[in-house]
């Protein structure tokens, strides 16, 4: 069964829908001052449905400390949604509408009365409806009802059809429930102030749990956390965690909440906590039978994490190269899993390229020339030294850039084969490729061919 | 002829009570990924899956040549390939001409320390899921890489050995002992050319030799390739 309330003069401040959810949870708000509800399971609380509906009116009057809308309300029960709206906006008072019976009350109702809009039927459809009918001289509910099905559809369409059952009190639909707004935040307070990680991950844990449990109850997802610590210097320490994927784990939030704190702490002890998060839809994927496996991205995303506190997160990351020509010139990305598959399949046997070691920074070197051309090289540093004779060489190759800018470079290059000095050595010579500044005249090993 | 047939009633005896719990397990045929270099490819199989691949030799001799081109054949095969770049010597820019995929390679820049190099890797390992993993300690002075101690390596092994990951260990001198299922010692040779008249000499190729030291086998051990000087 469901009770339709209706209340034409609603002080603006008041809202119906609250008031309905006094008497159930499942609540439709219709339109602007009309909601529905179902009363099913509810006699157990306020006995039949007309009981229930005199409790409705009756609640409705009373003052709105006291719960009530300071107003009259008509209510009006029916085994049909439909048929108790159009019973509560036409009938003063409580109606009761037996089920079958639905003629019987609203039988006599002109048919200018339908409600179009519960049918989804457009209104100059509708407008066009009412006139054929008034033409075919069809006045009533009734009378629209008592027409033969198939003459209807053969004449009015399926929007007639609809109509007619709207008429007759025997549509069929679901309530459209109105749902709280879910709110994708949780905070909380402390008593004493917490200034260690350890008791503050119960806190972490806590929160992001109840989180979670918001997000998996509207099947959403996450891909940002907001962590905000009240500080006992009414101070706030934000921080802000992107993942490159929606994720609902509170494990592996925690586990990423926790090492952002240790990396990033809080200048002071803690006085309250507050996390959030932007909803989103979680990520679907499909994988193939002959696709390699790739990490998971919730352990992928941890690993990184991991990696990050242990080399620091400059140092991890995709290359990217720079739209320059300065020598050894990157970017380091955010390592985020490819989507797409990749269709570059390079085949074999094509060329394989010399690799090159870059020495950061680049080693000093001191460089005995003969013509102009290095012949001796001696460099050392703290991880790698090369010292001996200049047995091959090409270059010079002249660099230039940024003449503008304070960091520009200008550089002589060469690459030379270093003859190892140890003479027992049988060794190949090593390949390095060695600059002169311009600038300052000095001389640096860039790297080595390998 | 008695001593063969008691040995067969004991076995049975055992298998009837303790099923197959003495029963030697073989290992499947371990599966390769391809290094990129036909030459290679024909004498080695490929490095294999789920164990440890070493690649050592002097500088200039083609170990980093071999580490681009398994990269490059790796990342453009749909494999997540991660390195562990203990001295940061890693050239994006020449390894971008050699044709790495950068999206599926994931860099860990370590600045010479080799204690974050190998949690690194440890890392990597346990969470799994990356096709090729290449520690780089091609830099590391042979007195701190004799000094390795064998229980990493032996961790590594145990972690990837039923895993798809190939981990490659690229160094000066050979360190993970009995740890590498294969093992490849290479020697380079440049190839200078008088191409340019103005500049003189242009380094053009550099021909690397490859000896398998382990397993050896006895048809075929060595292999030979050219990598190209980038230009």
């Amino acid at each position: 069964m469901f009770a339709c309330i209706y209340s034409e003069k609603l002080p603006a401040d008041l809202s119906l829908t609250d008031f309905a959810y006094a008497f159930s949870p499942l609540v439709e708000e219709t339109k602007p001052g009309t909601v529905v509800i179902d009363v099913d399971g509810c006699e157990l609380l306020f006995g039949s449905a007309y009981q229930l509906a005199q409790e409705v009116a009756c609640r409705a009057k009373q003052s709105r400390t006291s719960g009530g809308l300071e107003s009259t309300v008509n209510v009006a029960i029916a085994a049909n949604p439909d048929a108790a709206i159009h019973a509560a906006t036409r009938l003063q008072g409580i109606t009761f509408v037996s089920s079958g019976e639905e003629l019987t009350c609203l039988g006599e109702f002109p048919i200018t009365h339908l409600d179009y809009s519960l049918v989804n039927v457009d209104e100059q459809t509708a407008e066009e409806i009412f006139e054929t009918l008034r033409l075919w001289g069809i006045r009533s509910f009734c009378d629209f009802a008592s027409l033969p099905v198939a003459g209807v559809s053969e004449r009015l369409g399926q929007e007639g059809i609809r109509l007619q059952q709207l008429a007759a009190g025997k549509t069929e639909r679901h309530l459209k429930i109105k749902q709280p707004e879910p709110v994708f935040a949780n905070s909380f307070e402390l008593e004493h102030p917490i200034a260690e990680l350890e008791p503050l991950s119960f806190i972490f844990a806590r929160l992001l749990h109840q989180l979670c449990a918001t997000l998996n109850a509207y099947a959403l997802a996450t891909n940002e956390l907001l962590v905000e610590l009240e500080l006992e210097d009414q101070m706030t320490h934000e921080r802000r965690l992107s993942l490159p994927y929606p994720m609902r784990d509170h494990k592996v939030f925690l586990k990423l909440v926790l090492l952002d704190t240790e990396m990033h702490p809080p200048a002071g002890a803690v006085r309250g906590v507050s996390i959030r998060c932007e909803p989103v839809k979680p990520r679907v994927l499909q994988s193939g039978l002959f696709v390699p496996l790739a990490p998971a991205p919730d352990k992928l995303e941890l690993t990184l994490a991991r990696l990050a506190k242990l080399v620091g997160e400059e140092n991890l990351g995709s290359p990217s190269l720079v739209d320059t020509h300065r020598p050894d010139a990157f970017n380091m990305k955010r390592f985020v899993l490819p989507a797409k598959k990749n269709n570059r399949r390079l085949p074999i046997e094509t060329g394989q390229c010399v690799g090159l070691r870059m020495f950061r920074p680049a080693l000093r070197a001191v460089v005995e020339t003969e013509q102009g051309c290095p012949a001796q090289i001696s460099a050392w540093g703290k991880q790698r030294s090369v010292y001996g004779k200049v047995v091959q060489l090409a270059g010079p190759w002249r660099t230039t850039g940024d003449w503008w800018r304070e960091d520009r470079w200008a550089r002589d290059e060469w690459d030379v084969a270093v003859a190892s000095s140890n003479k027992l050595s049988d060794e190949p010579p090593g390949l390095y490729r060695i600059y002169r500044k311009l600038n300052s005249e000095m001389w640096f090993v860039a790297g080595n061919y390998d | 002829m008695r001593n063969a047939l008691s040995k067969a009633e004991i076995k049975s005896d055992i298998a009837a009570r303790f099923g197959d719990a003495f029963k030697i397990h073989e290992r499947a045929a371990a599966e390769t990924l391809s290094t990129g270099v036909t030459e290679v490819d024909a004498s080695t199989g490929g490095i294999p899956r789920g164990a440890i691949t070493e690649i050592f030799g002097p500088r200039s001799s083609g170990r980093t040549s071999l580490m681009y081109s398994l990269l490059r054949y790796a990342t453009t095969h749909d494999e997540i390939c991660a390195l562990v770049d203990t001295n940061d010597v890693f050239a994006p820019a020449a390894a971008a001409m050699s044709g790495i995929d950068f999206e599926r390679l994931l860099w860990i820049r370590c600045a010479a320390n080799l204690e974050h190099a190998f949690k690194a890797t440890d890392l990597l390992l346990h969470a799994g899921g990356f096709g090729l993993v290449i520690v780089d300690l091609g830099d590391v002075a042979g007195k701190d890489v004799r000094r390795i101690i064998s229980s990493w390596w032996y961790r590594f092994r145990r972690t990837v050995e039923d895993r798809p990951t190939a981990v490659v260990v690229i160094s000066e001198e050979a360190c993970t002992r009995s740890c590498a299922a294969l093992t490849l010692e290479l020697h380079g040779r440049a190839e200078w050319s008088q191409a340019s008249i103005s500049y003189g000499n242009l380094l053009r190729f550099n021909s690397i030799n490859v000896n398998r030291c382990r397993p050896l086998l006895p048809a075929l051990n060595e292999s030979q390739f050219r990598a190209r000087a980038i230009a």
